[in-house]
């Protein structure tokens, strides 16, 4: 019998040695294709960074825990299909850092929840999830109606958010706090720099209160862009580059 | 190593190892553990032929069998299609009168709308379509859109205030208080003269010096006489139904903050024929206009509260109807 091993077992800098060299042919052969294979850094039409104020809700998202109860990804599988829509391309979240696909479903999952109800549906859901379906066992979030939206560091964060890859523009980081003040304004027109930066944004007063921007305000806008960013009357499923 | 001490007792080779006595046996692995050991570097071996797993530079290996998540879902949802079988193409082909008098057709349009009805509008409009405060009713005779099977088919496709191009809702009703269209004083007064028009109670003196500013500021809409009109989606101010609440405080609320309903477009989440058999089960239910009444009793599962298609008003129907809570449960 091949004894060779006793050399690894009795030396324990080549045994260091050793696991260096196989962990890193493990990891090179199975972690950095996922840096450079087409199928799995795709891009899709219609995928943008988020506009300030999505962004801001997306940290409120995340900040509430949302992830914890609710999932944002819908798998390829039959009835997901069925109840959810379209399932979810991995292009969609790429600019999710980190993303909220989510392990757990507690509630629905929210991938594409974007247009599915109204605003002031939204607002009369968080403010008192049992008000609209009454067996709902969600925690009321009422706060987030009557806190103002802190973004002072709006600009801070794009710049981070930057640094790990989302291509935000220079232009689009200086003038952070104006697109996301701009977009809560419904009568600030096609015009505004806010979809010169961005392209196709929901621009409305989110929360039905025009007085002041509100950490409502910020999620609805996030929670109104899930899953709403492809078209997917145009994206070929179908395509052999697009099945995996 | 040719050489090493073998233990006595046992008859094995020790590895050499000694601690206070005690030595360590070279003993063999188990033949059944090598042997599944062995098993498992066939079956990785198997699987890297048939089942996609080495990355390349390009691509990678697709395997024989050439499995793929998202083709086998087409697959099952073109299965899914023949399991649902002639209906469902009838549904396609058949107008909106034709399948609400076909039973059949009527039972299972009912059957699809119950269940896409149950994961997307009750949200809105309860489980058993009583709607709320803000959300319409589904299951009165008070329309604002419209509640033929056309009209109901229409605001599904295009919703209401919806972003879609040819949505619903073009006109909106001002926050007449809040951005300061006419003083506090007269939305009190307004407040008066829209109780009054729902034949209710109301100071009489706040009714006549609201008069002019009805007919100034409201009537465009809600008509002369404040029977509203359906073009616009203004509600009938003189019936006993009310979208946004009928106590003084929340008519006063309307008239100040002017809130106005959205509900979504769905032409880009179903498909048409989902579309139709959801408003034949909204027209069914509602006892809509222009109906004429299920021919059947349909094959519902067992109905939740106010779920079963309702045909002439039954008991259940008129308590549904007067009753101002939305039903619990799905």
């Amino acid at each position: 019998m091949w004894k060779g091993h006793e050399k690894f077992e009795r030396h324990s800098l080549i045994l260091v040695l050793g696991i260096i060299l196989m962990v890193s042919v493990g990891g090179l052969v199975e972690i950095s294709p996922l840096f450079y294979l087409e199928s799995t850094i795709e891009k899709v039409d219609g995928v943008r960074p988020y506009t300030p104020l999505e962004q801001a809700g997306r940290d409120i998202y995340v900040r509430e825990g949302c992830y914890l109860c609710h999932s944002q990804m819908i798998r390829p599988l039959r009835d997901e299909v069925e109840r959810y829509g379209h399932y979810s391309l991995a292009a969609e979240s790429m600019y999710d850092h980190p993303f909220q696909w989510g392990s757990k479903r507690t509630g629905p999952d929210l991938a594409r929840v974007g247009g599915k109800y109204s605003d002031s549906w939204h607002h009369d859901h968080l403010r008192d999830p049992r008000s609209v379906v009454p067996e709902s066992n969600m925690p009321p979030f009422k706060f987030l109606a009557e806190t103002d939206l802190d973004y002072r560091t709006i600009e801070a964060r794009l710049a981070t958010l930057k640094r790990v890859g989302v291509p935000y523009t220079k232009e689009q980081i200086a003038n952070a706090a104006k697109d996301l003040e701009t977009q809560v304004d419904p009568f600030a027109g096609e015009k505004s720099g806010l979809k010169k930066r961005y392209g196709k944004a929901n621009q409305r007063d989110f929360d039905g209160n025009p007085a002041k921007i509100s950490e409502l305000d910020a999620l609805v806008a996030y929670l109104q862009v899930l899953g709403t960013m492809v078209d997917f009357r145009s994206y070929k499923a179908e395509d052999p580059e697009n099945l995996r | 190593m040719a050489d090493r001490e073998r233990d006595d007792h046992s008859g094995v080779e020790t590895t050499g190892h000694e601690w206070d006595g005690i030595k360590e046996l070279d003993n063999p692995l188990p033949r059944w553990w090598l042997w599944v050991f062995y098993g498992c570097i066939a079956v990785a071996i198997g699987y890297w032929v048939i089942m996609p797993a080495w990355p390349g530079l390009t691509g990678y290996t697709r395997g024989t069998l050439a499995q793929s998540d998202r083709s086998d879902l087409t697959k099952e949802l073109t299965a899914l299609q023949t399991v649902r079988g002639a209906g469902a193409v009838k549904l396609k082909t058949a107008s909106l009168e034709q399948i609400e008098k076909d039973p059949d057709l009527q039972a299972y349009a009912l059957q699809v709308g119950q269940s896409v009805f149950g994961d997307n509008c009750a949200t809105c409009h309860g489980a058993g379509g009583a709607g709320g405060k803000g959300y319409p009713n589904l299951r009165d005779d008070v329309w604002l859109w419209g509640g033929t099977l056309t009209d109901i088919q229409h605001t599904l496709t295009v919703g209401v205030r919806s972003g879609h191009p040819g949505a619903r809702g073009e006109t909106v009703m001002p926050a007449f208080g809040r951005d300061q269209l006419i003083t506090a004083d007269q939305v009190a007064d307004l407040t008066e003269y829209v109780v009054a028009l729902s034949r209710r109670k109301a100071d009489r003196a706040a009714v006549a010096r609201a008069t002019q500013t009805f007919a100034d500021q409201c009537s465009s809409c809600h008509g002369p006489l404040g029977l509203g009109d359906r073009a616009k989606g203004a509600p009938n101010l003189t019936d006993a139904e009310w979208l946004f609440g009928s106590d003084r405080e929340s008519i006063r609320s309307q008239i100040w903050n002017g809130r106005n309903g959205v509900m979504p477009t769905w032409e880009a989440r179903f498909s048409p024929e989902i579309i139709k058999a959801l408003a034949v089960y909204v027209h069914v239910n509602s006892g809509g206009e222009g109906a004429p009444a299920a021919t059947t009793a349909p094959a519902l599962a067992p109905a939740p509260a106010g779920a079963a298609p309702a045909t002439a008003p039954t008991p259940e129907k008129v308590a549904q109807l007067t009753a101002p809570s939305r039903p619990a449960g799905r």
